[in-house]
């Protein structure tokens, strides 16, 4: 075997739930780590990509954060993969999109139950939120879909096997789940 | 991103962390330092925001349990319970039947067991076992798989039973289909029983070997006892006998030195009890006690609250664990923030056992699944998600559809004492030193600690990406350091 693939790993406005379906490879994670190594994610503490062949990218864009890390990410990674319901189309985080952000931070920090100093949160350390929540692919060429609210650990492995082989990554229709 | 742009304009030294690694969820650290570079404040910023409550308006409530559990891929099981007790009360069930309670119990003890393994084995035990300060190339889950192959494929074994529990209930591992008002939708076979009690004997022994080396870690290491150690009251549920309970009880708190605060507490009158405050510089609010104000009513929650504040565990394995567990404090609360660790493994031997009772309960493939009664207007929900005391209300409109949502969720509880414990192990391990990456990865050890889970505390599925600045009482920055992308620090 040549040199192992490298792979980053992000969840921007995601909930972690397809970081936890590719951790559900469970002990497969041995086989497969004899062939790939991981760059940025949350499992490791490299803090910033490095040159990687893939990325997976797990959730949608609500803050400008979200949006640095997306570059970065599409910057470093040769192949740039939008994993699960919300990098692919928002998802649930993007139901905001029919409220205002301001009706939704008066929700939550003005009118919520027993809040005490109301005030809506403005510290220069908060990145600024986007008026809307959007699929990553509406800022940056992404090179395959992954879908699944979360897509299946099976999923997960067939398109790394494939990316591995060198083949086009392609899911037969048992691990093809859009729920 | 400085902090305090505006009344910093001599800044001359500046530390981030970014993203902070090994926890789920995003926020950053902030530290102040006087002219003597004594650490005065320190401040854990949560940084996204989802608005939940909002856009969670005019839905219909039978849709909610569904939909909540995305605010967090690591728990999900919890938040769709929690929700799901709401919308019992809004359907106007207060109590399940026998069968659709025990799938509930074992749901969630499958959910806490895969959790507790997560946390400790995938993210917490490179710290442990190779130390804080260890070569961060090794100091992840890769790491402990190369050098302790049999603790790690251990601890992956027992995350995926946690989560074959759960797949076996709900159908999938993540963001399943279980609860429904008044029920739930389906029972387990006895082959499905079958087929997880195959395993339960070894899940049990692993459990417990996690519980000794998280005994051993702790007691062998004075410098542990100290780190980030807070002295502070506990909020959990309890159960009728003031036993350890997961999915239902009363609510207890306990003042650090023992004594109750209330106790028995029925959960749906919590607005009464506990409050929140709003600050500028964290989307996370600050929960406190009501009675004791926001400057003394902070409290924590998860595994080392409830391990403190139960007066048993009803599992005979746990109970000895825990036994020796309360001996170490010999008499009083353990307050060591990192035996948040050794509580956490406790508790998921807990778990291993009450699901093997479970398993062998043929209430669990019964049939009779859903009460039905009057529909009411309002539900408030509480469970013990595995990061602490999860609270879910909702009301109602004539329509079914939802027009207020109040959550109060796990790590939040905790958002004060994580404060404080990264103040206290700054000042402990950073004051006066030159900041090395393994010196910065001790306040990521910190955090950890409480198991965050930044993306439910926003009620937003998010990330955390943990800052550090080193300001002194002037707003001058004394010390900038930056992590490379191999995990090396630079100053600049």
């Amino acid at each position: 075997m040549s040199k192992k693939i490298r792979i980053a790993t992000t969840s921007l406005a995601g909930c972690f739930g397809c970081h936890m379906s590719f951790l559900d490879i469970d002990e497969r994670i041995v086989e497969l780590l004899e062939h790939v190594e991981f760059d940025r994610s949350p499992i490791t503490d490299i803090k910033h990509c490095t040159d990687c062949d893939i990325g997976l990218v797990e959730g949608g864009l609500c803050n400008a954060e979200n949006v640095h890390v997306l570059k970065e990410f599409r910057e470093n990674c040769k192949i740039l993969i939008a994993v699960g319901a919300c990098a692919i189309n928002g998802g649930v985080p993007a139901m905001r999109n029919h409220f205002t952000l301001k009706e939704c931070l008066e929700e939550a920090y003005i009118h919520g139950v027993g809040v005490e100093n109301p005030m809506i949160p403005n510290d220069v350390e908060l990145p600024l939120l986007l008026s809307k929540v959007h699929p990553i692919h509406e800022v940056v060429h992404v090179d395959y879909y992954l879908p699944g609210c979360p897509p299946p650990a099976d999923a997960f492995m067939k398109v790394l096997t494939d990316l591995l082989e060198g083949k086009e990554p392609s899911l037969p229709k048992e691990i093809l789940h859009y729920d | 991103m400085e902090t305090q742009q505006n009344n910093t304009p001599n800044s001359s030294r500046r530390i981030a962390i970014d993203p902070i690694t090994r926890v789920e969820g995003h926020g950053k650290i902030t530290l102040l330092q006087d002219e003597n570079n004594h650490i005065t404040e320190a401040r854990l910023h949560i940084v996204e925001f989802r608005g939940f409550e909002k856009f969670i308006q005019g839905r219909p409530y039978w849709e909610v349990s569904t939909f909540v559990q995305r605010l967090c891929g690591i728990c999900p099981v919890s938040h769709h319970l929690a929700a799901a007790k709401a919308i019992d009360q809004l359907v106007g069930v207060d109590e399940l039947t026998p069968t659709s309670l025990k799938l509930r119990q074992l749901l969630h003890f499958g959910q806490t067991l895969q959790s507790h393994a997560l946390h400790f084995f995938h993210l917490s035990s490179p710290d442990l076992l190779f130390g804080f300060g260890s070569d961060v190339a090794k100091r992840n889950i890769v790491g402990v798989i190369e050098k302790y192959p049999d603790i790690a494929i251990k601890g992956v074994k027992l995350r995926k039973y946690g989560q074959q529990v759960i797949a076996a209930i709900a159908g999938k591992r993540v963001h399943g289909a279980a609860a429904i008002p008044g029920g739930m939708n389906k029972s387990l076979s006895k082959e499905e029983r079958q087929a997880l009690l195959a395993d339960i004997a070894d899940i049990k022994l692993w459990a417990r070997e996690a519980v000794t080396m998280n005994e051993q870690i702790h007691v062998a290491h004075p410098e542990h006892h100290d780190f980030g150690r807070l002295n502070t009251s506990f909020l959990s549920l309890t159960g009728k006998n003031g036993e350890l309970e997961l999915y239902h009880g009363g609510l207890r708190a306990k003042s650090a030195d023992g004594n109750t605060l209330f106790d028995h507490f029925d959960y749906r009158g919590y607005e009464e009890k506990i409050r929140e405050e709003v600050r500028s510089w964290s989307y996370m609010k600050f929960p406190y006690f009501t009675e004791q104000g926001a400057d003394n009513g902070w409290y924590r929650v998860g595994p080392l609250a409830r391990v403190n504040n139960c007066d048993s565990i009803s599992t005979p394995l746990a109970e000895e664990a825990r036994l020796r567990f309360r001996a170490f404090a010999e008499g009083g609360f353990v307050q060591d923030t990192l035996a948040y660790h050794w509580a956490r493994m406790i508790e998921a031997l807990y778990c291993a056992e009450s699901i093997e009772l479970l398993l062998h309960d043929d209430d669990i493939s019964g049939d009779d699944l859903v009460v039905t009664g009057e529909k009411r207007s309002e539900g408030v929900g509480v469970i013990e998600a595995p990061r602490g005391t999860l609270f879910h209300h909702y009301k109602i409109d004539e329509q079914g559809m939802i027009e207020k949502a109040n959550l109060i969720v796990s790590t939040t509880s905790n958002n004060q004492a994580m404060n404080e414990s990264v103040r206290s192990v700054a000042n402990a391990y950073l004051d006066g030193n030159e900041l090395t990456e393994g010196l910065l990865n001790h306040l990521e050890v910190a955090v950890r600690a409480y198991d965050p889970c930044l993306s439910c505390a926003t009620h937003a599925l998010g990330k955390m990406p943990l800052q550090i600045e080193l300001v002194n009482t002037d707003g001058n920055l004394v010390d900038q350091l930056t992590k490379g992308s191999d995990g090396r620090i630079e100053h600049g």
